[in-house]
């Protein structure tokens, strides 16, 4: 593989910043996000479920949207700052209270699609905040918060699967950190 | 303590003398913060100096040989290490379980199965190669397609478990014909897939003739025992860990060709190689729930007591080995019915390997059993809560043997308190909310107690606190956590006071996290550990250097018992079903289980919702097909194959009721990872006939199947 930005070549610097740190790195094109996190970053917390966008467990946060990183090539992805579940807690925080929601509900049993709730969560949040409707919404002026009820974390987060059940205490949490 | 009052949810139930113990308590899972802040590592995250990656091919023939594989364009690939074949592949002994001979020789015995791997220095490279790689075959005529009436269907001697494959009691069909009162009725489970978050993935290395492979297992117990035997090497040579495992229902109780294929990239290349299975693949070689045709014979008094009870059910298995669903098994147990016949027959086909996926035998059995009983409740014009209680049985049916307990009847009378079942209009179609019609419907569950030998060492410290090591797995049942708290109940310690080590071979060997056993086993051997530590210290002083203690339940664990052992529940499901679209969405959900005495209420209540979460896709979303041209599943991916999303899931609740059975383990425990799902889809079935007035008959109840039941009227029978 040749290493420059040449035409022909297979590899292209591309710098992220991911979790408030920058990092360039020689990226194989066909190298998704999620590959990049986890094999040149090591950042294993965005998990693999199913690598083409259906389960939901490779949730992260691009620049404050989430997204299923196994579907975004890195390489298109340059200058993005991307948030994972390593970066979730604030300055001087243990836990970001969600997280903390999650423990105190028992919010998950294996854990494997648990990064990915959070960061879909977290996205969601801010989207409602920011007025976007969903299929349940109904009678919220355009551009006003949508108020979240359980009807509507439910279908807003329908897009991140947990095999072990948890979703009623997942909308439990939610409602928790719901300001 | 009497089993008729209800526990307080997230209240322990009962305590030890001293007040203070630790069973029954919502103790917070250890590894909690380490899953929601993500650095819990699975098995695929385990970065190694050099660490290769593997990518499979799957055969894409269904029945064949390989005559050829070209791996010339493979290799020329920047960054490709190997591609790994039966001709080039290390030889390895040949398994006991034939789903792992993989890369032994040319045949295809369906399709998906693997014939070659690719190793290459990244993910990018190896699945390049695996494209690139040409297989040629010799493709042979397939038959993937199970019938009633499969010309090569057999009865086999045993079922999965080992139970009988058919058992008669009386004269069954004579005591059908002469009933007053009868159901003869088909039904239909689809292949289900078990889908755990985590696919099946494997990290795998050598160094020195030794292997360490960190692989998503339910048991690494055996999964060292395995590869020790298949790579001829002594088992102490061979480290198995499984520190965190993503899920598995079954479908990682035993290894499957991952660990296989990963130890033998490693040992080929001299590297470290992690394969992952892509999802796609998993349904082709790490087993599935067989599908099942039922059918079931029910005469009845006119009082609704059981005269004859006919379960029949006619399976698949696949050419590599035989595997039976034991779905008329349950019916063994639930009713009294004097004259009784429960049989199993299994067709051989060009299909995946079957194998165990949450309650095998008891899901789809108690299914099907549970749905007859209900069209037998309509036939005799009966409530169904009380046609069930009024064929409650003194002993097990088939064995003769007594209950050790059974609460059935008190699971169903508490679940219709609190569901409010006596407020049902039981007329058919008689809730209409515009286009919604609205029902409500019972089923049964049931599921066996097991538990397998275990050994467990437990170590006093000298700083007071208590190390427990046992080769214990946490799929995601908070198996650490319920250890603790039995060892700190044993020891008469508060719960923090013991540390514990769980999911690696380098600890004390114990059976794997399956059959609802895990629980069972792993803490019967740490209650013996804690009670030989107890009265080795016998209240004097911890010597500077610690105290081990060391238990092995074997010949306990898995002595017979004269009595019949079952955990046993009861579900009550509403449902509104569209007449325009024929969404069936469920409203509530509601189990009420009596499974002995409950360790920790909080990942107990986790397990009964997750496991009728499950009950609940089974129901309404999960099916998978043969695809009888390409004899594939053509549900493959979970695009295609819906487990249920947020938006499916209602809030559902879980209650149990205190039962003190002193023919279990020091424990008192039944265990409760399966029977949430048992019961459900049979629920949420007959509340859609409730709803309706029309019967599906087949799994899982979609829209166009429902909305056709809707316009047809009277449903056929089945079959």
């Amino acid at each position: 593989m040749s290493g420059s930005n040449d035409p022909g070549s297979t590899c292209s610097e591309t710098t992220l910043t991911v979790n408030g740190k920058p990092h360039t790195l020689l990226v194989d094109h066909r190298r998704v996000l999620l590959d990049v996190l986890r094999e040149d970053l090591e950042l294993w917390g965005a998990r693999k479920g199913c690598d083409h966008g259906q389960c939901g467990a490779c949730t992260v946060l691009v620049d404050g949207r989430r997204v299923n990183s196994c579907l975004l090539l890195a390489v298109a992805l340059d200058g993005s700052e991307v948030r994972t579940v390593e970066g979730l807690a604030g300055d001087g925080e243990d836990l970001h209270p969600l997280q903390q929601a999650f423990l105190d509900r028992d919010a998950f049993q294996c854990g494997y699609c648990t990064p990915g709730q959070l960061c879909s969560a977290l996205g969601m949040l801010d989207e409602a905040a920011a007025g976007h409707p969903s299929r349940v919404t109904t009678d919220v002026p355009a551009g006003r918060p949508v108020p979240l009820d359980r009807d509507e974390i439910r279908e807003r987060l329908s897009g991140n699967l947990c095999r072990c059940g948890a979703y009623p205490r997942i909308v439990d949490a939610v409602e928790d950190v719901i300001p | 303590m009497d089993a008729t009052a209800p526990s307080t949810p997230g209240v322990p139930v009962e305590r030890r003398e001293n007040g203070e113990s630790a069973l029954g308590a919502p103790v917070e899972r250890r590894e909690g913060r380490q899953k929601v802040t993500g650095t819990a590592r699975y098995a695929a995250e385990q970065p190694r100096p050099g660490r290769a990656h593997a990518w499979p091919v799957p055969a894409s023939v269904a029945r064949g040989r390989v005559t050829g594989i070209d791996t010339a364009a493979a290799l020329a690939l920047p960054g490709v290490l190997a591609v790994l074949s039966h001709e080039n592949a290390p030889r390895l002994s040949e398994p006991d379980d034939a789903m792992l001979a993989v890369l032994r020789d040319s045949r295809v015995p369906h399709r998906g199965w693997f014939v070659a791997l690719v190793v290459g220095e990244t993910l990018e490279a190896a699945r390049a190669g695996a494209a690139a790689v040409r297989v040629d075959y010799a493709v042979e005529d397939h038959d993937v397609t199970l019938t009633r009436d499969h010309p090569a269907a057999y009865a086999p001697e045993e079922a999965n478990g080992g139970y009988p494959g058919t058992r008669e009691h009386g004269d069954p069909e004579g005591a059908f014909a002469s009933a007053p009162v009868r159901v003869d009725v088909g039904y239909s489970v689809p292949p289900l897939h078990n889908h755990p978050m985590e696919p099946h993935a494997t990290t795998a290395e050598w160094q020195d003739g030794r292997l360490t492979v960190h692989t998503s297992t339910q048991g690494a117990t055996t999964v060292r025992a395995v590869l020790a035997g298949l790579f001829g090497v002594p088992e102490d040579h061979v480290t198995v860990h499984a520190e965190h495992v993503g899920g598995g229902f079954g479908s990682k109780g035993t290894p499957r060709p991952d660990v296989v294929l990963a130890a033998m990239a490693a040992r080929h290349t001299g590297r470290p190689v992690t394969l992952a299975l892509p999802r796609r693949f998993l349904p082709a070689v790490v087993g599935h729930r067989a599908p099942t045709l039922h059918r079931l014979r029910l005469g009845a008094r006119p009082d609704g007591r059981l005269v004859s009870l006919i379960h029949e059910v006619t399976t698949h298995t696949s050419r590599v080995k035989e595997f039976v669903e034991q779905a008329a098994v349950p019916t063994r147990v639930m009713y009294a019915a004097p004259d009784s016949r429960t049989a199993h027959r299994v067709t051989p086909l060009d299909v995946p390997t079957p194998s165990w996926m949450r309650a095998p035998g008891e899901a789809p059995g108690m299914y099907a059993l549970e749905s007859a009983m209900d069209e037998l409740a309509g036939e005799l014009g009966m409530d169904p809560v009380e046609l069930r209680i009024v064929n409650e049985p003194d002993t097990e049916p088939d064995s003769g043997k007594p209950f050790s307990s059974r609460h059935l009847v008190e699971c169903l009378r508490e679940g219709a308190r609190r569901f409010g079942w006596d407020r049902r209009d039981p007329r058919p179609g008689s809730r209409a909310e515009g286009p919604l019609l609205v029902g409500s419907g019972v089923a049964a569950a049931m599921y066996p107690v097991m538990a397998q030998p275990s050994t467990a060492a437990v170590r006093a410290l000298s700083d007071g606190n208590f190390l427990v090591r046992i080769n214990a797995t946490d799929i995601g049942t908070g198996a650490r956590t319920v250890l603790a708290q039995i060892a700190a109940d044993r020891l008469a310690v508060p719960v923090d006071r013991v540390r514990i080590e769980v999911g690696s071979t380098d600890l004390p060997a114990a059976s794997l996290a399956g059959g609802s056993s895990g629980t069972a086993s792993w803490g019967w051997a740490v209650h013996e550990a804690c009670a030989r530590l107890a009265e080795r210290l016998a209240g004097g002083p911890v010597p500077a250097e610690g105290l081990e203690v060391r238990a092995d339940t074997a010949g306990q664990a898995d002595a017979d018992s004269p009595y019949a052992r079952h955990a046993f529940g009861a579900h009550f499901a509403e449902v509104a079903v569209d007449t325009v679209t024929g969404e069936t969405r469920v409203r509530r959900l509601l189990g009420v289980y009596a499974a002995g005495r409950i360790l920790n209420s909080r990942t107990a209540r986790s397990q009964f919702v997750g496991g009728m979460t499950m009950g609940l896709g089974m129901a309404l979303t999960e099916g998978s097909t043969m695809d009888a041209a390409f004899g594939d599943f053509t549900e493959s991916d979970l695009a295609s194959y819906h487990v249920p999303a947020h938006a499916d899931v209602p809030d559902i609740e879980a209650h149990w009721i205190d039962e003190d059975d002193p023919h279990l383990n020091p424990m008192g425990s039944k265990g409760i990872g399966e029977i949430g799902i048992v019961g459900t889809a049979a629920a949420i079935g007959n509340a859609v006939f409730h709803a309706t007035g029309t019967r599906v008959r087949e799994l899982p109840l979609t829209p166009d199947r429902v909305l056709g039941g809707i316009g047809r009227g009277a449903a056929p029978r089945g079959f």
